[in-house]
Order: C-alpha cells, then sequence, then structure tokens
C-alpha cells in the first residue's frame, strides 16, 4: 500500500548503494513484522529444526539405514533401547528411515514448488505484460489445469511417465502452476498499470528490461509467500503419490513408509509406531510451511485478513 | 520507498466465477444478459470437456511402447499375434484417425475393456459410481455444515480463544495426509486400543444383511470414511466462511440491523450469513477437487468399492484403459460441477445484474 520511488532523493547518492539500503531497509521491516504473527515464528523455528536434522542426517543415521540386506534387526519387532520405533517389514531400523525419509519428502516438496513457481512466475509475468491473444491463450489453458481435480491428472502422469523422483517433481509441477501464474498475472497487471513502467518505457526500457527489473522485483513478495504455501502442498502430493505406490521404489520417503507399513499388515495388526511417525512428520512439515506462508502473506497483504 | 513494496490487489486465486455484466435495465434485458452468460458458460465448459479429451488420448500415447506391448507384458506373444492385437486396436491406422475414433468411442460411452477385469470400463466405472456418490455426498454436506457453522462463530467472535482453537485445529488438519487419518481412524476405531473395543468395520461397505438392517450395515461402514472426509475437509470450509464474513464485518447495514436493535444472534444469522455464503458457495464448487483427492484415498484406505478403489486398482497394475477411462470421468465430473457453480452463482445473487 505505501506509494514509492522518491527519485528526486536518489540525485546525490550512488544508485546501487541507495537501492541495497532500501533493499536492507526493506528486509529489516519485512522481518520486524512478520516476528510479530507467533505462529509463523514457530512454523519458521520447526523447519530449521527439521532442515538440520534432514542436513545432518548422512552423519547421523547413514544411507545404509534403507538398505534391506543389511538390515540390523528382525522383521517387525516393537521399539526396543536398539530400536526407537521398531523395524519395518524388512528388519530395517523404522526411527533411522523415518529420519532418513525427510530428506526425500523436503527435496521433492522444495523442487517440485520451485519449478511450479518458476513456470507460474514466467507465465504470469509475460501473460501480464504482452496481452493480448498470446495472454487470452495463456490464461484458457490455465483455467483449464485450474478446473481439473489436479491429483488425478497428477496420477495419471506419474503412472504413464517412469517411476522416479524427477517424475514426481515434474507431476506436482504441472499440476500446480497455474494458480501461481494466476496471481502473478493479475499482480503483473497492477504493477503494470503505475506511471514509473510509463516513464522506464518513454526512457528506452524493452519489454525483458521492464520485466526483469520493474516487474519482477514488485511480484517477487507474492511470488514467496506462494512457493512456502505451495512447498506445503507438494509435500503433502509427494506423499500421497508415494503411498499410491506411484514413488520410485528404490527411495524412502514418508510416503512410501506409510505404503509399505499398510502392505505389511501393519494397520490391521495395530503396529502403531509403523504409521504414526512418518505422518507426524508430513503433517509438521506441511503444517510449518503453511504457517510460514500464512505469516508471509498476511505482512505483505494485510488485507487478507489472516491474522485480524 | 522499496522494492519489497506489496501491491494492491491481487487476491485472484483460482477461477473465481466472475458475475454476468450488469444488465442496464428492465428485466427483459436481464434475461437476455443471463441467457448470453449461460450460453458462455456452456460453451467454455464444452472447450474444456474436448480439451479433457484430447488430454486424455495424448497423455496415454506417452508411455514407452504401445498398449498392446504393455498388455502383454511378462508373457510369451509371437509377432504375428501383436500384430492382430495391433489390428484390434486399431493401433496401425494413423494418430488423427485413431483420435478421432476415440472420440467417438467415449460419446458413444465406449471406453475400451479393462486388462485386468476383462470387463467394458464403463460397466467397472457404473458399478462403482452409487457408493462413491453416497460417500462423497454424506461427507459433503456434513463438512460443508460444520465448515460453515464453525467459520460463522470463528469469524463473530474473532480473535478471541475460540477462533483460535477453530482455525488452529483446522489448519493442523489440513495438512494431514488423507490416507493417514484414515490408517489412523482403523488402528484407533476399528481395531480397538487397550481397553477400547473395535467399534467399526475396518473396511468394505457391507457384510451381507438384508433389508433395514442392510441399512443399518452400510451406515456402520460408512462411519469411519465419512468421518475421515470430513476431517480434511471442513477446515477449508471454515477458513472460507470466516474470511468472507470478516469482509462483512465493517458493513453499514450490520450497524443499521443493530441500532434498530436486533439481537446479535438475529444480526448474525438474518443479515451477515447470507452475505458471506454467496461467496463461500462458490469456493466451495471450486475445491471440490481437494474432496475429489480426498475421496480416492479415503476409499483406498477403507477399500470402500467406489470409484477411488477402482483407481488404485487401476493404477497398481496398471490397467490403462480403466485409469484413462476414470481420468476422463473425474475430470468431466469437476468440469460439470464448476459449469453449475457459474450458472447458479448469478440466481442466487440478487446483486449481480440488477445494479
Amino acid at each position: 500500500m505505501t506509494t514509492n520511488e522518491t527519485t528526486a532523493g536518489g540525485a546525490t547518492l550512488d544508485a546501487r548503494k541507495l537501492t541495497r539500503r532500501r533493499r536492507r531497509a526493506s528486509a529489516a521491516r519485512f522481518w520486524r513484522q512478520y516476528r510479530s504473527h507467533r505462529a509463523g515464528l514457530a512454523g519458521l523455528i520447526a523447519l530449521t529444526l527439521l532442515a538440520l536434522v534432514a542436513l545432518t542426517a548422512p552423519l547421523t543415521i547413514g544411507a545404509e539405514v534403507s538398505d534391506v540386506t543389511t538390515a540390523p534387526g528382525s522383521p517387525l519387532e516393537e521399539p526396543s533401547g536398539r530400536f526407537w520405533l521398531g523395524t519395518d517389514s524388512f528388519g530395517r531400523d523404522l526411527f533411522g528411515l523415518v529420519v532418513w525419509g525427510s530428506r526425500v519428502s523436503l527435496l521433492v516438496g522444495l523442487l517440485a514448488a520451485a519449478l511450479s513457481v518458476v513456470i507460474g512466475a514466467v507465465v504470469g509475468i509475460t501473460a501480464g505484460h504482452f496481452g493480448g491473444v498470446y495472454s487470452t491463450v495463456i490464461m484458457r489453458i490455465t483455467d483449464w489445469f485450474l478446473v481439473m481435480p489436479a491429483l488425478v491428472l497428477a496420477i495419471a502422469l506419474a503412472t504413464v511417465l517412469s517411476r522416479s523422483l524427477g517424475t514426481m517433481v515434474l507431476a506436482i509441477a504441472i499440476v500446480t502452476w497455474p494458480t501461481t501464474a494466476r496471481l502473478v498475472r493479475a499482480q503483473t497487471l497492477a504493477v503494470e498499470a503505475r506511471p514509473y513502467i510509463e516513464r522506464a518505457k518513454a526512457l528506452g526500457g524493452g519489454h525483458l528490461h521492464i520485466m526483469t527489473r520493474h516487474v519482477l522485483p514488485n511480484v517477487m513478495p507474492l511470488v514467496l509467500a506462494q512457493t512456502t504455501l505451495l512447498i506445503s502442498s507438494s509435500i503433502l502430493t509427494e506423499a500421497t503419490l508415494a503411498f499410491l505406490g506411484l514413488g520410485d521404489p528404490t527411495v524412502v520417503s514418508w510416503g512410501s513408509l506409510l505404503q509399505d507399513a499398510r502392505e505389511a499388515g501393519a494397520v490391521s495388526s495395530g503396529k502403531w509406531w509403523y504409521v504414526i511417525p512418518p505422518g507426524i512428520g508430513i503433517a509438521t512439515v506441511a503444517l510449518a510451511f503453511t504457517l510460514c506462508g500464512r505469516a508471509v502473506e498476511s505482512v505483505l497483504n494485510p488485507r487478507l485478513g489472516v491474522s485480524r | 520507498m522499496t522494492q519489497i513494496a506489496p501491491v494492491p490487489a491481487a487476491p485472484a486465486d483460482g477461477p473465481v466465477p466472475s458475475g454476468p455484466p450488469a444488465g442496464r435495465s428492465g428485466s427483459g434485458n436481464r434475461t437476455l444478459t443471463y441467457l448470453r452468460y449461460v450460453a458462455g458458460k456452456l460453451l467454455g465448459a464444452v472447450v474444456s470437456l474436448l480439451a479433457v479429451l484430447v488430454t486424455s488420448f495424448f497423455l496415454f500415447r506417452l508411455i514407452p511402447g504401445d498398449p498392446v506391448t504393455q498388455m502383454t507384458r511378462g508373457r510369451p506373444i509371437s509377432q504375428e499375434q501383436l500384430d492382430a492385437l495391433r489390428l484390434e486396436f486399431g493401433l496401425d491406422l494413423p494418430v488423427w484417425q485413431q483420435f478421432l475414433d476415440y472420440c467417438g468411442n467415449v460419446l458413444t460411452g465406449d471406453f475400451g475393456t479393462s486388462y485386468q477385469f476383462r470387463a467394458p470400463v464403463m460397466d467397472k466405472i457404473g458399478e462403482a459410481v452409487m457408493p462413491t456418490l453416497l460417500l462423497t455426498f454424506t461427507a459433503f454436506v456434513i463438512y460443508t455444515a460444520l465448515g460453515v457453522f464453525l467459520g460463522t462463530r470463528s469469524a463473530w467472535r474473532h480473535n478471541s480463544r475460540g477462533d483460535k482453537v477453530n482455525t488452529g485445529l483446522a489448519l493442523v488438519l489440513f495438512s494431514v495426509p488423507s490416507f493417514w487419518l484414515g490408517l489412523l481412524a482403523i488402528i484407533i476405531l476399528a481395531n480397538g486400543v487397550g481397553p477400547l473395543p473395535g467399534l467399526f468395520p475396518t473396511g468394505g461397505m457391507e457384510t451381507g444383511e438384508e433389508g433395514l438392517d442392510h441399512v443399518l450395515d452400510v451406515a456402520h461402514h460408512m462411519v469411519l470414511p465419512v468421518l475421515t472426509l470430513v476431517a480434511v475437509d471442513y477446515g477449508q470450509t471454515l477458513l472460507v466462511t470466516r474470511s468472507a464474513l470478516l469482509d462483512e464485518m465493517g458493513s453499514d447495514y450490520l450497524t443499521t440491523a443493530r441500532a434498530k436493535g436486533l439481537r446479535d444472534d438475529q444480526v448474525r444469522t438474518r443479515h451477515a450469513v447470507p452475505n458471506a455464503l454467496l461467496p463461500t458457495m462458490t469456493l466451495i464448487f471450486v475445491n471440490l477437487g481437494r474432496t475429489v483427492a480426498g475421496v480416492i484415498l479415503v476409499e483406498t484406505v477403507f477399500s470402500w468399492p467406489g470409484l477411488g478403489s477402482l483407481f488404485y486398482q487401476a493404477l497398481s497394475v496398471p490397467d490403462l484403459p480403466l485409469v484413462q477411462g476414470l481420468f476422463f470421468f473425474f475430470a468431466a465430473t469437476m468440469i460439470l460441477a464448476n459449469m453449475l457453480a457459474d450458472l447458479i452463482y448469478p440466481l442466487l445473487d440478487p446483486r449481480v445484474g440488477n445494479q
């Protein structure tokens, strides 16, 4: 809501220095406001801890935890001092697997959200900037994607492509980019209606210059909030696809652990230690990202009324 | 002042139906405007259906090899047999010819034959539709009512303790995978934990009773799947209702209603909620996609003999004609549901087309 760009003050200062100073000031202001959202802060702390656990897993757990041939226990042991969460159907340490599984869940979630946001931002900015027939066609395609049940499309894609993490990332990104594209296009239109864009054009700024130097920075905050929320849904979709047996069969993730649990009959025999931990992992990460996303959103767009 | 300054107005998230252009005067003009609007929406739905048709045809041509190699995988088969099968499935024809045949087949309700059931795909879908509708409709009614009720409460006393608990719980359940919640429900409520006996069946739809007992039996089997669906889906309705009502909160007409001496309850139920429900209603339809996703997983977990379980059985083979048929069916249903929401909206909102 703040109207900005007081160009007159910048005359005596080096332009680059000025930009940097402004960026730092606005980042500091953003952080001050974000800090006041307690739920968002909790989400951030949870994510930092989880990221630490996932990143240090090669040191604390080691890749051999998912190796079936060197499984240390017998199948489906109960929790004990040696195996804190018992063992899975191959005799592998479930605690280690849950920690190790966080890596795949986070990786796929982050990559899919990143890919989806990049596609969505490029499509949205170009559609908003160029308008005309191009925009109409692109937005028709976007609308069509929005109407499709996302999970069904993702399942169909994962079924016809090979079973790998790349497929998973691609399938999730393909079904999620349209929301971002719509959001970014609306924002682009709002930005391009401002006078300074006209000024930039009058000074000889080309399409690329306007899109990357003027529109993109103004769209970025929105994209950031959108990404955070998208990661949460991507992680849920990844778990869902893996649970349906569409994941990479050689990789351990929280979704595939739950699929194993179901196939090993852990559900009907009440082996809760096999079923509960991976689900808590998924829910915690998804919730943490959602909380962060909502906090970012309400800092950037107070009208949303998320935390009123 | 800053590079990261927020720009106002960008709430366009999802295909929020835009009302028909407002008719200037006279009711005849309004009817005409509405008819033009209906025609536009119908045309849009037809275009979307065509797009689904194209996608479902070409998507399933992406697979390495052709359907015949896929079908006969792992079985000894001679080249002549392969060629005969290709001829039978029309795979020797040019792609555009195959596509036209496919369109014709779909229009006449022929989705091919399922590999694993050796039965027409349409028959399998037909068998599974009713159980899914029963489950979805029951869950839909309950979670919508619950979401609207709790969302209204939450918004009316926003920032109260009750509101925080409500939204917090909704957000948590929103982040929980539906299939996991289903598994937990089975462990706790179907198997029984400690002193708690198993209260509900672990899966399926019936145990083969007759008459009234049959109805009760199905209802008994439905409790856990419906509970799971409601738990994962009511949060969205709650949040949407809450924010729609919050938008109405500062309105002048509410102050007027209070000023003329209405009780707080009356202001809420007679004035605020009806207005807030309109945007909520369309979003509920838009969010049906989430419910479809939930149904697929919940049916799989509870072995409910509906479309979701069928989809799961189809993709674990993979039984491509069945996956393809169900893909088309789900997508078409979504498009029709959205079209209905678009058509009903201006009829419900007297402000649209009346300004």
